[in-house]
């Protein structure tokens, strides 16, 4: 494996670490958490800052609302859950009480994607980018790895507005600048390349990564960004890029219908018309197992990178 | 600042409240009538609760509606938006031309309740979540040291909703007794009497159970509300409920009476002017009592 001496870390876990400081950073930081708190890290901000704390138990709809509620007497709320709950079952008191009048509120989803593994398909949530990216005015961002964790929630901080940000279980490996400030709207350049686009989110990004150095021993040089920005997509990122390339893969967690891909293929189709191919779920649950194992078994592998790349090249260059 | 009625004698208090519910049973009929769509007779049902409110139990000066030390009214059953709206024109937070523009494209007035809008104090309407809401602004509120009290309607139909139990549960464990609910129990929702459509019984020993401190009260008798407003202000330790028993319609004999209008109707220009001829006779009855 050609990245092995990267050191792993789940999201996660940064949250956690990154709570304490972002509770002393903003005073009128609150975090809601819907009996998750162990899982998310949320815990780590109860333990330190317990007064700014909310245990709601298990009622998504009612923190959610509850949130809205916090943010219209002037706090910040971040609510800290699963994906599945806090923007699945929740989806409209979050777009009715807290995206439509633009509260500021801040929805941090760990476990999205197939990679949350053995709890299966019901914790799995393979829509919550297209669920997010379709309400007006809500900002979507997925850090890179553990160490964007503390950037990306400072920028949704600093940021006047309802933001939704998707964190993985899954440990992955540490590749991005954890000192590095982010700017909402802002993807990152991974790897520079002159054959190939690859357009990855979150744990995706490191697999598209893996694809790009077997794509380099085959003299094919990819470029490789993390969209980091799903919502607002950093369209001059994007289109520069394809310009010079021709030819992009989106590679998601995801389901393939209304994620990065289509965020991606939205641009595009826009703005610089050239092939775009996804690895993304293919319209289809995946099940229990690692998360390993259903990266491969559902076509989410670097190995899946690699041939979308030279169907990709095929359709460029025909 | 305490709203304008709180001064003078129960009776007076009483007298004065009763005015403007039926000034807000006016605007509720010209604006609906003009805007061609609405829920007359869910705000004819909530009209008296809501005048209380914003004419005798609530501390707030229309003239500085931003000031976040000031008590809330949360909607949560939107639909009855018009009744808000009337008692915001009514308190002068804002004029008659804006009132008329509701539900019209450009109109600060939707059709359900937003809290961008001067003076509302939550997005409402979608029923469930504003509860929510007022637990979190009691919460939040309470948080600031601030002595703002939230106030809320919710209706019986909202009582299907999941989420109001979510809410009841958290309002008890937070124990925000700086929050103060109304149940408008109209007995009617959209598809039929309530105890056909869902049974709700029995109501008050549900939220009893909750954690609620509860009353059961007359929606329509003004002294009975601002007793029960009194009570719940001095109580310490639990969100208050008054399940109150009230009438769809309730305010215009025609519309009150035989279930004639149904839950999302409004009146026509015709039974408008009839509605609102029987309302103003309503004054003269009592001046010369």
């Amino acid at each position: 494996m050609i990245f092995e001496g990267v050191e792993s870390k789940d999201q996660r876990r940064a949250l956690g670490e990154a709570f304490p400081i972002l509770g002393n950073e903003y005073p009128d930081l609150l975090v809601l958490s819907p009996d998750t708190s162990r899982s998310t890290g949320a815990a780590k901000f109860r333990d330190a800052l317990p007064e700014r704390f909310l245990c709601t138990g298990v009622s998504e709809m009612n923190t959610l609302a509850m949130a809205a509620g916090l943010a219209l007497e002037g706090w910040k709320p971040l609510v800290a859950g699963f994906s599945m709950f806090v923007c699945g079952k929740a989806w409209e008191p979050l777009r009715n009480s807290i995206a439509y009048p633009r509260l500021n509120v801040k929805i941090v989803a760990s476990h999205a994607g197939i990679n949350v593994g053995p709890d299966g398909v019901t914790h799995q949530m393979v829509e919550d980018i297209a669920l997010m990216r379709a309400i007006p005015g809500m900002t979507v961002l997925a850090p890179t790895d553990a160490n964007q964790v503390l950037p990306v929630l400072r920028a949704a901080l600093d940021y006047e507005g309802p933001v939704y940000i998707r964190l993985e279980r899954h440990p992955m490996p540490m590749i991005s600048d954890a000192n590095q400030k982010y700017e909402i709207g802002k993807a990152l350049l991974m790897r520079r390349g002159k054959d190939v686009t690859l357009i990855g989110e979150g744990g995706m990004v490191f697999a598209a990564l893996e694809a790009a150095a077997v794509l380099a021993e085959r003299g094919v040089e990819a470029e490789v960004l993390s969209a980091v920005s799903i919502k607002p997509l950093d369209n001059e990122a994007v289109i520069e890029s394809a310009r010079r390339t021709g030819a992009v893969v989106a590679v998601e967690d995801h389901n393939r219908h209304g994620g990065l891909g289509s965020a991606v293929a939205e641009v595009l189709c826009l703005h610089h018309p050239c092939p775009v191919e996804q690895v993304a779920l293919q319209d289809t649950y995946a099940e229990s197992g690692s998360a390993d194992q259903l990266r491969k078994k559902y076509h989410l592998s670097e190995a899946d990178v690699v041939e979308a790349v030279q169907r990709v090249l095929l359709r460029r260059d025909s | 600042m305490k709203a304008s009625g709180k001064t003078g004698s129960k009776k007076e208090l009483v007298l004065r409240v009763r005015e403007h519910a039926r000034r807000m049973r006016i605007h509720v009929i010209r604006m609906t009538t003009r805007a061609g769509s609405g829920h007359v007779t869910s705000a004819f049902s909530a009209a008296d609760i809501v005048a209380a409110l914003y004419f005798a139990g609530m501390r707030y000066d229309p003239k500085n509606i931003e000031d976040p030390d000031r008590d809330r009214f949360i909607l949560s059953k939107g639909h009855a938006a018009p009744v808000l709206y009337a008692a915001l024109h009514e308190a002068g937070v804002f004029d008659e031309a804006t009132m008329m523009s509701l539900r019209q494209p450009g109109s600060l007035l939707q059709g359900h309740p937003w809290c961008r809008t001067p003076g509302v104090d939550a997005t409402s309407g979608s029923l469930g979540i504003g509860l929510s809401q007022a637990v979190g602004r009691a919460i939040g509120a309470r948080m600031r040291g601030s002595p703002s009290r939230i106030y809320a309607m919710i209706s019986d139909g909202e009582c299907d909703e999941g989420q109001t139990w979510e809410a009841a549960l958290a309002a008890a464990h937070f124990a925000t007794d700086n929050l103060c609910v109304f149940l408008d129990r109209n007995n009617a929702q959209v598809d039929g009497p309530t105890d056909r459509v869902m049974n709700l019984e029995p109501l008050a020993d549900k939220w009893r159970a909750f954690g609620w401190r509860v009353e059961e009260i007359n929606g329509h008798d003004f002294s009975e509300i601002l007793d029960y407003l009194h009570r719940s202000e001095e109580h310490k330790g639990q969100p208050s409920i008054a399940i109150a028993r009230t009438r769809k319609g309730r305010g215009v004999s025609f519309v009150e009476e035989g279930n004639r209008y149904r839950h999302a109707s409004v009146l026509d220009p015709e039974a408008a002017e009839k509605a609102i001829a029987e309302l103003e006779k309503s004054r003269t009855f009592r001046e010369k009592r």
